[in-house]
């Protein structure tokens, strides 16, 4: 069964004055499906979302959204998304329950049902007992939370989340990840984007890695790890006679400086770094298992969080 | 309302009245807060400047002085608060709260954000001035039935000034930045708009000036009409003739700046 495209990028450009933010970058998303935008701060994933949501204006290249165009349906694509921006812009002159209502009402959504709405969305956000609280007496994750639950109030076919979870503790990141499990389950369909590879992989079906405003790699989590980094990593405090040797040993390896660390990438099955480790008895090494941070970092020669 | 349009008009539906709603129920949050000193102000005025200064100057073309400052009090409420709702007020919802930002993520798009806000800032200065005519009416200055008309007239004046803010706010780098329009332009307009000394007076290139450029000028002519039903009759022209054509620049005035602000303010927030 061929599943339904809900947006289609061909040549999408972005361009600021002169920087080019976006460049020139093709994606699909399909319906129900979860899609990650990867990519360190500056990689151009907000500005894609921006562009998605019709709040920028596309530059150059071709968007559609459930077949429309974004340049000249905005109204009816907005209707239809649901947007949890990066930044907190939750309406402090509301309560919580009243900034539901408020922005029902951007939707023309009927008093009585944005009042239900709301408070079932509380509900599924754990935000109940909030209900009357000021904006600003609310915690960062419980704000986060809002502004998911916010942007769900149209019933949209399509979320939109920007870093649903920077700056949130350990605690308060599984909250938002069951929350948009949830939501995943009930079918709609999620673009989030995140510098986190552990968020990429915990949620999405496919990450789009990008970098400086281009897609440089896309596919399944997992598939990408074993394809540009193997089942294992051999990282190594940096030391030219241990680099030299390991070069001998591994001619076939792929190996990585960063800092004062070597990482070793080997498409190879377990067991070659455990010999490795026991022919260097003196050097500390360690053997870890493969994850996207080092596609990113075998991919572009750089560390993603920074 | 005006409806879309391939001429580069704003394209504006009835979701204007929607952001409009907003700012409607921010207000109703904290009314008394915003009534008291629109009820304060103008008793303070009345006591000094029409018991004070009335003293001395006894009688303006043929009615007492504090009768022809009364409306231009009404005319000053309709300049501030209008100016103030939509420089600090809409640069605060705009910059610090992102507040814009959160609307046009929704159906409405950035110009029917603005055209809320600048209907909402005619709605203030609207409200202002209903209670400011209450208190000229306490003090027993009113003696035209037509004082009524001023209200239309309120919101009309309160979207010029509305508009011209909203100018400001999109060119404003930082809050501190309204402090230029507010003394060189609001106070200005404030003193020599005909308000409390008489435009006559003054000499003819600031009278001009006062005429031809200066929105509150118009404002007062219309109020002091409106209000105690006495126009001035400037420069040789017949009082109708002032009325028309206070009404026709002022029709203009805030037609421009109604749609230089959207466009403004469109270039400021759409990236
Ligand atoms: N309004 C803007 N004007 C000029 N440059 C911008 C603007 N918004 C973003 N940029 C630039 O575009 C690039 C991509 O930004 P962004 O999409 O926010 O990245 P990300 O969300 O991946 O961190 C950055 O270099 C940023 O500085
Ligand atoms: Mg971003």
């Amino acid at each position: 069964m061929a599943s339904q495209v809900l947006i289609k990028a061909r040549n999408l450009t972005k361009r600021y004055n002169h920087f080019t933010a976006v460049d020139h970058i093709n994606f699909e998303v399909h319906k129900g499906e979860c899609v990650g935008f990867l990519g360190p701060n500056g990689a151009g994933k907000t500005t894609t979302v921006r562009m998605i949501y019709c709040f920028s204006p596309v530059t150059e290249g071709e968007l559609t959204v459930a077949g429309m165009n974004v340049s000249t349906h905005s109204r009816e694509i907005k209707k239809m998304v649901g947007v949890a921006p990066q930044e907190d812009n939750l309406d402090p002159d509301f309560t919580v329950i009243k900034n539901l209502q408020v922005y029902a009402r951007y939707f023309d959504i009927p008093k009585a049902e944005a009042t239900k709405r709301a408070m079932e969305l509380l509900k599924f956000f754990q935000l109940e007992e909030k209900q009357a609280s000021a904006i600003d007496e609310l915690s960062t994750g419980m704000k986060r939370r809002l502004i998911i639950a916010r942007a769900l109030i149209n019933q949209p076919q399509i979320l939109l989340v920007d870093e649903p979870t920077t700056g949130l503790d350990p605690q308060g990141r599984h909250i938002v990840w069951d929350e948009i499990r949830s939501l995943l389950k009930q079918g709609v369909t999620v673009i989030l984007t995140t510098h986190y590879m552990d968020e990429a992989a915990a949620l999405c079906d496919r990450v789009l890695i990008i970098d400086n405003g281009k897609i440089i790699e896309s596919g399944e989590p997992q598939e990408l790890v074993k394809k540009h980094a193997g089942e294992d990593v051999l990282e190594v405090s940096y030391d030219e006679t241990v680099l030299k040797a390991l070069k001998e040993e591994l001619p076939e390896a792929h190996i990585e400086i960063f800092g004062d660390q070597i990482r070793v990438f080997i498409n190879q099955p377990h067991g070659v770094f455990e010999r490795i480790v026991k022919k260097f008895p003196g050097v500390n090494m360690t053997i870890r298992n493969a994850n996207l941070e080092d596609v990113f970092l075998k991919l572009t020669g750089r560390k993603l969080r920074e | 309302m005006i409806r879309s349009s391939a001429s580069g008009l704003p394209k504006l539906t009835r979701h204007v009245w929607t952001v409009w709603h907003r700012n409607f129920d921010v207000f109703m949050k904290t009314w008394h807060v915003n009534f008291l000193p629109s009820l304060i102000e103008p008793i303070l005025y009345l006591l000094a400047f029409g018991f004070g200064l009335g003293t001395f100057v006894t009688e303006i073309e043929g009615i007492s002085y504090i009768q022809w400052i009364a409306p231009g009090l009404v005319a000053i409420t309709i300049m501030y608060g209008a100016f103030f709702e939509c420089t600090y007020g809409s640069f605060v919802r705009m910059y610090f709260q992102k507040t814009f930002d959160a609307i046009i993520a929704t159906p409405i798009n950035v110009e029917e954000v603005i055209a809320g806000e600048l209907l909402w800032g005619a709605t203030r200065a609207t409200f202002n001035a209903a209670i400011v005519l209450a208190v000229v009416a306490a003090f027993g200055l009113i003696s035209s039935p037509l004082f009524l008309v001023m209200l239309p007239v309120a919101f009309f004046g309160g979207l010029l000034f509305a508009a011209l803010g909203m100018c400001f706010t999109a060119l404003a780098p930082n809050i501190d930045f309204f402090n230029y329009p507010t003394f060189l332009l609001i106070t200005p307009m404030f003193l020599i708009s005909n308000t409390f000394i008489p435009l006559a007076t003054f000499p003819s290139q600031l009278q001009t000036i006062a005429l031809a450029v200066l929105p509150l000028t118009h404002v007062a002519d219309l109020s002091r009409m409106l209000v105690v039903g006495k126009v001035e009759t400037l420069g040789g022209l017949s009082p109708e003739w002032v009325l028309v054509l206070a009404a026709v620049w002022m029709a203009i005035v805030t037609a421009v700046l109604f749609i230089l602000a959207i466009y403004l303010m469109k270039r400021r927030l759409i990236k």
